[in-house]
C-alpha cells in the first residue's frame, strides 16, 4: 500500500470517527445533561423528590450500564432500522452511540451537581431564588468544570465506543483496523489506526483540561 | 414592635425509615425579636439552634408552631409568597455558601437578579453594597482569592442586597480568627445601627454574645432555658447567661465567712460598692474572683465576695444599692465555651 493510499483510507476513517463522535457527543450532552439533573432533583430530598420517578431513573440508567456496548450495538438494532432506516454506516452507528452514552454521562451530570455545597443552594433557596434559577444559576453553573471534565471522559469513551461501531460495519478508524489490520494482516495500517486514535485522544483530553481550568474558581 | 415571633415551634427529625427513631431539634420555642434588637441564641452544637434559625425563613419547614416575620405568617405562604417574603429576610452562613464560580462583584449581583432588580441598576446598587462592608477593591476578585472575614463581607453584602429588614446570622464568625471576628462583629453592630437592621444571630461563642447581643437566649435540648434582654437576664440569680458571660471557678467555703456571688450592671457596674461596704460596716470584704465588663447591651460585672459571717447588714446593703446576690454556683455548662473563645 502506497502512502497516498494509507493517508486516504486514514483520512476518510478519522473523519468518519469525528462524525460519529461528534454528533453523538451533541445528543449526549443534552440528553445527559437533562437526565442527570432529573436523576439529581428527583432524588430523596432533592427539589421535586418523587421517589418513583428517581427509582425508575436510576434503573433505566443502571440496565443500559450493565450491557457491554457491542451487546447494546446489535440490541438495539430493530431500533436503530426504526429511526435512521439503516443498521450499516456511521450514521446508525450514532444511535447506539447516544443510547450507551447518556447514562454513562448522565451519572457524571449527577455526581457533579451532587459536589455543589448543600449550604450554597440554601443560600440561593433563603434569597429567595426560583427552582430554575437554582439550577441554571447554581447547580449548572458551579458544576461547569465538573461537567466538562466529564464530558472530555464521554468524548473519550465514544471514541472507544465507535471503534466497536466498526464491526457492524459502522465505519471509522475501528473499522479501518477490522478490515486491514485484523482480516488481512496488515500491520502498517494497524499502527497508523493506533496512532491516529491516540493524537485524536490526547486532543480531546487537552482541550477538555484547558477549558476545566479557564472554568474552575475553586 | 416585634419583627420577628415565634410560637410554639417544634422540628422533629425521622430517621430514614424508623419511626421509632426521631429526634427533636425543637421542642416548643416561642421567641419574639424587636425591631432593631441583636438578638443572640446560644448554644452548644446539637442543642437544635441551627434548625430554629433555618425556620425562621423556611428553610426547615417546622412540624407545628407558627412563624411570622414582619408580621407575615411564613407557614401560611405558598411558594411565591414565600420567595417574595425571604428577600425581605437576609441570611449569612458560617461557611459563607458563595458562589465560587462568581467574582465578588457577580455575588452580589446573584442577590439582586435573584430579586428581580434590573440589569442596568445593578452595578450601581453592587458598587454601594461591596462599598457598605468595606470590600470596595475587590470587586473582581473570585472567593478563592480572599480571607474568610473577606468572604463574610461579601456574604453580608449579599445578604443585604434586598435591603432586608431582617439578618440571620448562622454561626457566621465560627470559622473566624478572633481578629476577624471582631471586625465582622463591628460591622454587624454598624449595620445594626445605620440601618435599624434587626440581628437574629445563632452561635457557640459567649464572646459573640458579649460583643454584640442586646437580647439572649441560651438554648438546649430544642429548648430555651431562658431567654429576654440581657440586662434583664443579669438581673436573675440564677442566670446561666450571667455564669456565662462572667465564669467564675466552682465555689470554694473560706472559715468564718459568708461567700456570695454578687452581679451588677448598668451604673452599679462601676459604683465603688465594695468600697461603701466595707468603709460603712467596717469589715474586710474579701473579693475571691471577679470582673466587669462592657457588654453590647450594658456594663455590668460579677464578683465572689467573701464578708465576715453572721451580719446579714452588708449583703442586705449590697442589695439596695441594686447589686443582686447568689449563692455561689457551679461553672454551667456554656461557661466552657466562653472561657475558650
Amino acid at each position: 500500500m502506497t502512502w497516498s493510499e494509507l493517508s486516504e483510507l486514514l483520512a476518510v476513517g478519522l473523519q468518519e470517527t469525528a462524525w460519529m463522535v461528534f454528533v453523538s457527543t451533541v445528543l449526549t450532552a443534552v440528553g445527559g445533561l437533562l437526565l442527570g439533573i432529573l436523576l439529581v432533583l428527583t432524588a430523596p430530598g432533592g427539589m421535586l423528590a418523587a421517589p418513583a420517578v428517581s427509582s425508575v431513573l436510576g434503573f433505566i440508567v443502571n440496565v443500559t450500564r450493565s450491557l457491554p456496548f457491542i451487546i447494546l450495538l446489535v440490541a438495539v438494532i430493530p431500533f436503530t432500522r426504526a429511526v435512521v432506516g439503516t443498521t450499516i454506516g456511521t450514521d446508525a452507528a450514532i444511535v447506539p452511540l447516544t443510547i450507551g452514552a447518556i447514562p454513562f454521562f448522565a451519572r457524571i451530570v449527577e455526581a457533579a451537581l451532587r459536589e455543589v455545597p448543600p449550604d450554597v443552594v440554601a443560600a440561593a433557596t433563603a434569597m429567595g431564588a426560583t427552582r430554575r434559577q437554582i439550577v441554571g444559576k447554581v447547580l449548572l453553573r458551579e458544576a461547569r468544570p465538573g461537567l466538562v471534565a466529564g464530558l472530555t471522559i464521554t468524548v473519550i469513551a465514544l471514541v472507544g465506543y465507535s471503534a466497536m461501531a466498526g464491526v457492524v460495519g459502522g465505519g471509522g478508524l475501528g473499522d479501518l483496523a477490522i478490515r486491514y489490520g485484523y482480516q488481512r494482516f496488515d500491520t502498517q495500517v494497524m499502527i497508523a489506526t493506533v496512532i491516529a486514535l491516540i493524537v485524536f485522544v490526547q486532543l480531546v483530553q487537552t482541550a477538555g483540561d484547558i477549558l476545566v481550568r479557564r472554568l474552575s474558581h475553586r | 414592635m416585634y419583627v420577628i415571633e415565634i410560637a410554639g415551634l417544634r422540628k422533629t427529625y425521622r430517621a430514614k425509615g424508623r419511626r421509632d427513631r426521631a429526634v427533636v431539634a425543637v421542642d416548643g420555642v416561642d421567641l419574639s425579636v424587636a425591631e432593631g434588637d441583636v438578638f443572640g441564641v446560644l448554644g452548644q452544637s446539637g442543642a437544635g439552634k441551627s434548625t430554629l434559625l433555618r425556620c425562621v425563613n423556611m428553610l426547615e419547614r417546622p412540624d407545628e408552631g407558627t412563624v411570622k416575620v414582619g408580621g407575615v405568617d411564613l407557614t401560611a405562604l405558598d411558594r411565591r409568597g414565600l420567595r417574595e417574603a425571604r428577600h425581605g429576610i437576609g441570611m449569612i452562613h458560617q461557611h459563607f455558601a458563595l458562589l465560587s464560580s462568581r467574582t465578588v462583584a457577580g455575588n452580589v449581583a446573584f442577590a439582586l437578579e435573584v430579586t428581580g432588580v434590573p440589569r442596568n441598576e445593578r452595578r450601581e446598587r453592587v458598587a454601594e453594597l461591596l462599598e457598605l462592608v468595606g470590600l470596595g477593591g475587590r470587586a473582581d476578585a473570585y472567593p478563592s482569592q480572599l480571607s474568610g472575614g473577606q468572604k463574610q463581607r461579601v456574604g453580608i453584602a449579599r445578604a443585604l442586597a434586598a435591603r432586608p429588614k431582617v439578618l440571620l446570622s448562622d454561626e457566621a464568625t465560627s470559622a473566624l480568627d478572633p481578629e476577624t471576628t471582631d471586625s465582622i462583629l463591628r460591622l454587624l453592630l454598624d449595620l445594626n445601627q445605620r440601618l435599624n437592621l434587626t440581628i437574629l444571630l445563632i452561635t457557640h461563642e459567649m464572646n459573640v454574645v458579649k460583643r454584640i447581643c442586646r437580647s439572649a437566649a441560651v438554648m438546649r435540648d430544642g429548648r430555651f432555658v431562658e431567654s429576654g434582654a440581657i440586662t434583664d437576664l443579669l438581673d436573675r440569680p440564677d442566670s446561666e447567661l450571667a455564669r456565662g458571660l462572667f465564669p467564675l471557678d466552682a465555689p470554694t467555703s473560706l472559715d468564718g465567712h459568708t461567700v456570695v456571688d454578687v452581679t451588677v450592671s448598668g451604673d452599679g457596674a462601676d459604683a465603688p460598692l465594695l468600697a461603701e461596704v466595707a468603709r460603712r460596716f467596717d469589715i474586710d470584704v474579701r473579693i475571691m474572683a471577679g470582673s466587669v465588663e462592657q457588654l453590647a447591651a450594658t456594663r455590668a460585672g460579677r464578683f465572689r465576695l467573701a464578708v465576715p459571717a453572721g451580719d446579714d447588714a452588708p449583703l442586705n446593703y449590697l442589695s439596695e444599692r441594686g447589686a443582686r446576690i447568689g449563692r455561689p454556683t457551679a461553672p454551667s455548662p456554656i461557661e466552657i465555651q466562653g472561657a475558650a473563645s
